[in-house]
């Protein structure tokens, strides 16, 4: 038991991205309003956004801007750049380019929703169906 | 001029992209050249690379000469040097048979629709192109999100709802896709595919490895519509608008298959997919079921889009279930099948765009006669028709001679079982058309539109469509028949030597 307690604990962030992804997963499945769909739509997206921040990230860590640098100061020092003390940004630079992506994604899904409310003048998925049967 | 083909073969397009989209506002006459040159430039360029790879083996291009395992590189060899000409030859001979359509159609939103076309054309390219999985991520977006749009433009009202649904299932497997690329890039530290397969096979025996390619593969599958994710697909392809799915559904499905061969064969590598998981078998099981499925659910369809759609389904079967089966027999007619599915659907749906111009829709009642009134055309579709069914010497028999001789070597029964049952169902489906378009008697809803200056007196007159749409479905009629003869030296010349050797 404190085996597995301490096993989530020590990899939280895990943990956390499949709570998020799941909860986005079931608001896509479940709900049955349009909006509700893309909104648990980007909360999945979101999910594996912040998977891949948590695991640039080191404790004791600064961000990869190199203090001190030759070039700058007329005096600087020179000393040993050592990779343990400055975080993985290349997950961070990557996940601005899925940002866009996801941003992008969630406008034209916005834009294809405010079409089927202009036909159907509803975005409840039932009343969609119904109406659909209807004609 | 030529280290820099593989720059040029995604700028083209992607540039014209802008420039259609500057000059929709200025003067919207601009717009269809442009599009036709980008076109025209990307087809250029990949045949050029495909004479290279040929001659002297693979290209590499770096952007800005980062050396691959920090920057972006598109290596292209045979196997996307084949698949690079067939997206840019299928894209650039849709344009001018859709254009009547798309004028008549698309009304003001020429110009959007025209500079979407380009990007999706520039995503399908960059797709095939790329070396690097994080950026096959974007570019598999950027051509999702054309294709999203694209398909939302089709005037029967019903297409933003099925669009919508292809989102919602777009993005899950995008997602998907993109967590199996972080799972690699923690065990790995490199995105570069090369790298990537150079370093796992020293952490093979890792599980993350292997949830790394369940969700890589999952959410390709997803992508490509296999079976039982495939439910956005005949909604989406049918309501849209067809100058749009003519060019959709042959590429989209197979540049994604494409992408799971490439992780399969450049990443993870055949070794450890077929040796060290033990997935194959039931991913044939799976596949013969795609095949069967796709196949009884096209038997039940009464509007032609609808059925063509769910033929594709069953297609996609075949491929996914021929690279599984792990033989030579079986990857080398998985890789044949899907250059000659994506010309074989190409030819379909060009036929049903030509009769969709005439008719006011494509249920088969509507369909009655249409051989006397459209003898071209569907001299067309009746080819295209009996290469899926498969007979020679149309391409579609030699892919699945391949197919059959793969799966008896691998004594995958089912999947043997399979492709004979679905050949039978698309004859009927197909001679179900070829009797209602044959033997029935003229539909009197036939000739909306252009009928009343013809008058009923001359009910069997011929009206085809316009002329450019009639050549380009000779063209990629015949076309079908002269893949099917050349494919001896298709198989010798670029995909067995892709094949490795290793394999039965």
């Amino acid at each position: 038991m404190a085996e597995l307690l301490s096993e989530i604990v020590d990899k939280y962030n895990y943990w956390l991205y499949i709570i998020l992804m799941m909860i986005g997963l079931y608001a896509m499945i479940v709900k049955n309003n349009l909006i509700k769909k893309l909104v648990g739509m980007n909360i999945f997206q979101t999910a594996i956004i912040l998977f891949y921040v948590s695991t640039g990230y080191k404790k004791d860590a600064t961000i990869p801007i190199i203090e001190n640098a030759p070039g700058h100061g007329a005096h600087a020092t020179h000393t040993a750049i050592e990779a343990s003390q400055y975080m993985n940004p290349l997950p961070h630079v990557l996940m601005l380019t899925a940002i866009v992506v996801s941003v992008a994604t969630f406008g034209v899904a916005l834009a294809l929703t405010l079409r089927v409310y202009q036909n159907y003048q509803t975005l409840e998925e039932d009343e969609i169906r119904m109406r659909l049967r209807e004609r | 001029m030529m280290t820099q083909l593989p720059a040029i073969l995604v700028a083209g397009p992607f540039l014209a992209a802008f420039a259609v989209s500057i000059f929709s506002w200025l003067d919207s006459r601009y717009c269809y050249p442009i599009t036709l040159l980008g076109l025209l430039t990307s087809l250029g360029a990949s045949l050029g690379l495909l004479l290279q790879v040929t001659h002297t083996g693979p290209v590499h291009y770096t952007f800005a000469g980062w050396e691959p395992p920090f920057g972006i590189e598109l290596r292209i060899d045979l196997l996307n040097g084949l698949v690079l000409v067939l997206v840019s030859g299928v894209a650039f001979l849709n344009l001018p048979a859709s254009w009547s359509m798309i004028r008549r159609d698309m009304h003001e939103k020429r110009g959007t629709f025209l500079a979407l076309y380009l990007l999706l054309v520039t995503g399908l390219l960059g797709v095939t192109a790329t070396a690097d999985l994080f950026n096959l991520y974007v570019l598999i977006e950027i051509t999702s999100l054309a294709s999203y749009a694209l398909l939302a433009m089709g005037n029967s009202g019903r297409s933003p709802l099925a669009s919508l649904n292809y989102v919602y299932l777009g993005v899950i497997g995008a997602s998907f896709y993109l967590l199996g690329v972080g799972y690699l890039y923690i065990l790995t530290g490199s995105l570069n595919m090369g790298d990537v397969a150079a370093l796992l096979p020293s952490i093979a025996s890792s599980q993350a490895v292997l949830v790394a390619f369940v969700f890589l593969i999952v959410g390709v599958l997803i992508k490509m519509a296999f079976f039982p994710l495939h439910i956005w697909l005949p909604n989406a392809y049918t309501f849209a608008p067809l100058a749009a799915s003519r060019v959709i559904a042959p590429l989209m499905t197979k540049v994604m298959i494409y992408v799971m061969i490439r992780l399969m064969i450049s990443v993870f590598g055949l070794e450890y997919v077929f040796e060290t998981l033990d997935l194959s078998q039931a991913m044939v099981w799976l596949s013969s079921l795609a095949i069967l499925a796709g196949a009884v659910m096209a038997l039940a369809q009464n509007e032609l889009k609808r059925m063509l759609s769910y033929i594709i389904v069953a297609e996609i079967g075949y491929m996914v279930g021929g690279f599984w089966l792990g033989n030579q027999a079986g990857i080398t007619g998985a890789i044949l099948h899907l250059i000659n599915d994506a010309l074989m659907t190409f030819c379909l749906f060009l036929a049903a765009g030509n009769l969709a111009y005439k008719l006011k829709d494509l249920h088969f009642e509507s369909l009655q006669g249409i051989f006397r009134t459209m003898p071209l055309t569907m001299s067309g579709f009746t080819l295209a028709g009996v290469s899926i069914i498969g007979v020679p010497p149309t391409c579609g028999f030699f892919s699945k001679w391949y197919l059959l001789l793969g799966s008896i070597e691998a004594e995958a029964y089912g999947f043997l079982i399979a492709l004979i049952v679905s050949s039978l169902i698309s004859a009927v489906l197909f001679f179900r058309i070829f009797e209602i378009g044959y033997f029935e008697p003229l539909h009197h809803g036939h000739g909306h539109g252009h009928g009343h200056e013809h008058g009923h007196g001359t009910e069997s007159a011929i009206a085809e469509a316009p002329p450019t749409m009639v050549i380009v479905l000779a063209v990629v009629a015949l076309g079908l028949i002269a893949v099917g003869l050349a494919s001896g030296s298709i198989v010798n010349e670029w995909i067995l030597p892709i094949v490795p050797r290793g394999l039965m």
